[in-house]
């Protein structure tokens, strides 16, 4: 796929880090908002592309690893009063935990049975949450308090409630992964991933292990959503329960499709995309669901490969 | 997935008087026959599409909303005794919806060539549209249903509706009838044969295309005909589809994917131990415990608990 041209993939995806900074100076204050958000928000979509594109396994749950993340973090600097850092970090050790075991649960099924059980699953991590109301507030979430959102360096100090600060973290968090799964995809062990996806047996009886090849993606695709939950908490400072439900898991499935699945930039773009037609629309009416179940129903009959999916099909073949 | 009022007034009700417990009991089983009776029509709705198509209809609790709602239309048009509202409902509301579920199978399913994967995916699509067009049309209010008669039965603890023991009837007659026509009648034949191996099925002259759209039909018009019998008694409500959905699932699985006997019998334990259950503990964690223990039972006996392994 990407054999010929390591440099040319690696220089698209600078340009576009560096068109997204570039973007911070230009940007109006209320798209400025918007993109930082998007941004937290494909990486979420980046994660569940980990899965769901290259290793071909749909999972309906991924709102719960996102929910890890966000009520890891909420919840550490919210009930415990730990620093930035520290919530981050339990919001990502939250979400590899708990991928792990789902990864160890889930992955025994396959095919339908793998979506159920984790849209099951995803379902009593929600319930969960709204049951342990006293601690995580239950359906009406949390605000994380402005004074402790700053990151503080020594002397300096950093607010995440300042909207550069915010946008700055957002680019940081994005690249990161961004370049992560660029290396993933890339790497042995992406490749077997995508062999997997082509044909599980074969990939097998060639003498790959594929059950760990998996369960290391189900947890890598869980951190990094757990990733951008912990981000959006710190970020945006709320914590609520409709982010663990079935909804949020529908959505970076959207996203995905609607990008180009097995796309390292799919997830950047079909977030972007469908932020705007939803953002546009909710001028006219408030229907925006509705939106949502008519772009699902047509990407799927006539589009199941996504916007950079058929790009990389018919001209840019070498697009990891 | 909000959890009804009206459950959280009756579960502190039940809480408040706890000096009988014989007669409690019996009202939560009685309950949960009625949750039984309607979960067992709605679930053998996804499981004669999962048994016949291999597909997982996820907009199957928007079509018993659907059902819900059109039956409050219905009965709200039509003037006079209750009765002749909510009859009319019975047989109008499942038409509707079996109607659309056939249009939506031909447009979209069928095109998908009934890929499981992306069949889901196109049903949640369907999902989301059904209910943001109920939630357009008919509103966020929960609208009630008048029952086709009021008659109490005087039990020595209790009153009892009468209307809530003819929903037991009116169930266990109409999965009587399914049985029947399944394996006594040439279209029942027909459609076990599409179940059992389609590509045969279609080599011997089954229009298999058609089987699967009435199927997939029937099993809209079935979850239509369960939610125009608990309306009268749980209201109509554009959000309604999603609590039934969850325990179909969790029937069709207990029971076994495609078994009607299983789905009967899982729908029955469900039932009665939800009613059971939440009677003595919060409905949020009755949910919580049967979610996880049914998750463990499709990773660790993925053919049901009824079920035989499959082919």
């Amino acid at each position: 796929m990407s054999e010929a041209s390591p440099a040319k993939a690696y220089a698209l995806h600078l340009g576009i880090i560096a068109l997204l900074f570039a973007l911070s100076f230009i940007l109006p204050e209320y798209y400025h908002g918007l993109l930082a958000r998007i941004m937290v928000l494909a990486v979420f979509a980046m994660g569940y592309n980990m899965l769901f594109g290259y290793v071909g396994l749909l999972s309906l749950g991924h709102a719960m690893f996102f929910g890890a993340g966000l009520y890891g973090a909420g919840l550490a600097i919210i009930q415990l009063g730990w620093s930035v850092p520290a919530a981050l970090a339990a919001g990502l050790a939250c979400g590899a935990v708990l991928s792990l075991v789902i990864g160890l649960l889930a992955l025994r099924t396959t095919g339908v049975a793998f979506m159920i059980v984790t849209m099951m699953f995803a379902q009593v991590f929600y319930l969960l949450i709204l049951y342990f109301a006293t601690w995580t507030g239950g359906d009406q979430g949390m605000v994380v308090p402005q004074p402790a959102r700053v990151l503080n360096f020594g002397a300096t100090s950093l607010d995440l409630t300042d909207p550069t600060v915010r946008y700055i973290c957002a680019l940081t968090l994005f690249s990161l992964v961004l370049l992560i799964t660029l290396s993933i995809v890339r790497s042995r062990h992406g490749r077997v991933l995508v062999a997997i996806r082509e044909n599980e047996e074969r990939t097998k009886m060639l003498g790959y292990d594929t059950y760990s090849n998996k369960l290391a993606a189900v947890v890598v695709s869980g951190t990094i959503c757990a990733a951008s939950g912990a981000a959006y908490a710190l970020l945006f400072g709320y914590v609520g329960s409709s982010f663990a439900s079935v909804q949020y898991s529908i959505l970076p499935l959207l996203w995905v499709l609607l990008g180009g699945a097995a796309t390292t930039l799919g997830p950047l773009i079909g977030t972007v995309f469908m932020y705007y037609v939803i953002d546009i629309t909710s001028g006219y009416t408030s229907a925006y669901l509705l939106i949502v179940g008519i772009a699902l129903i047509l990407l799927v009959l006539f589009f199941p490969k996504g916007i950079l999916g058929t790009i990389r099909q018919r001209w840019l073949r070498w697009l990891p | 997935m909000a959890d009804r009022p009206e459950v959280h007034a009756w579960h502190h009700f039940i809480g408040r008087v706890t000096v009988h417990f014989g007669p409690h009991l019996l009202l939560a089983a009685l309950e949960g026959l009625v949750t039984s009776a309607v979960l067992a029509l709605t679930a053998l709705g996804l499981s004669l599409v999962f048994g016949v198509m291999r597909v997982v209809n996820v907009a199957h609790g928007e079509f018993f909303m659907l059902g819900a709602v059109l039956a409050w239309a219905i009965s709200t048009a039509i003037s006079g005794h209750p009765a002749l509202g909510f009859l009319a409902a019975l047989i109008i509301a499942p038409l509707i919806v079996g109607a659309i579920a056939l249009v939506a199978e031909r447009l979209v399913l069928r095109r998908l060539n009934y890929n499981p994967e992306a069949t889901i995916v196109a049903t949640i699509g369907m999902l989301y549209i059904i209910q943001q067009l109920a939630l357009t049309f008919y509103g966020p209010e929960a609208r009630p249903v008048e029952p086709p008669f009021n008659y109490r039965i005087l039990l020595p603890w209790f009153g009892y509706s009468g209307y809530k023991l003819s929903i037991i009837a009116a169930s266990a007659l109409l999965l009587i009838a399914t049985w029947l026509v399944l394996t006594r009648t040439r279209i029942g034949l027909i459609m076990r044969a599409t179940q059992y191996d389609s590509e045969t099925a279609q080599a011997f002259g089954i229009p298999v295309g058609r089987v699967y759209g009435g199927v997939f039909a029937l099993g809209a018009m079935l979850a239509a005909i369960a939610a125009v019998l608990i309306v009268p008694i749980s209201q109509a409500h554009y959000l309604m589809g999603q609590d039934p959905l969850l325990l179909s699932f969790i029937v069709v699985i207990i029971g076994g994917l495609g078994s009607l006997r299983g789905t009967v019998v899982a729908a029955v334990l469900i039932g009665l131990s939800d009613g059971i259950i939440s009677m003595f503990f919060s409905p949020t964690l009755a949910k919580i415990i049967a979610t996880l223990l049914v998750a463990m039972v499709l990773v660790f006996r993925p053919q049901g608990l009824f079920g035989t392994a499959s082919r």
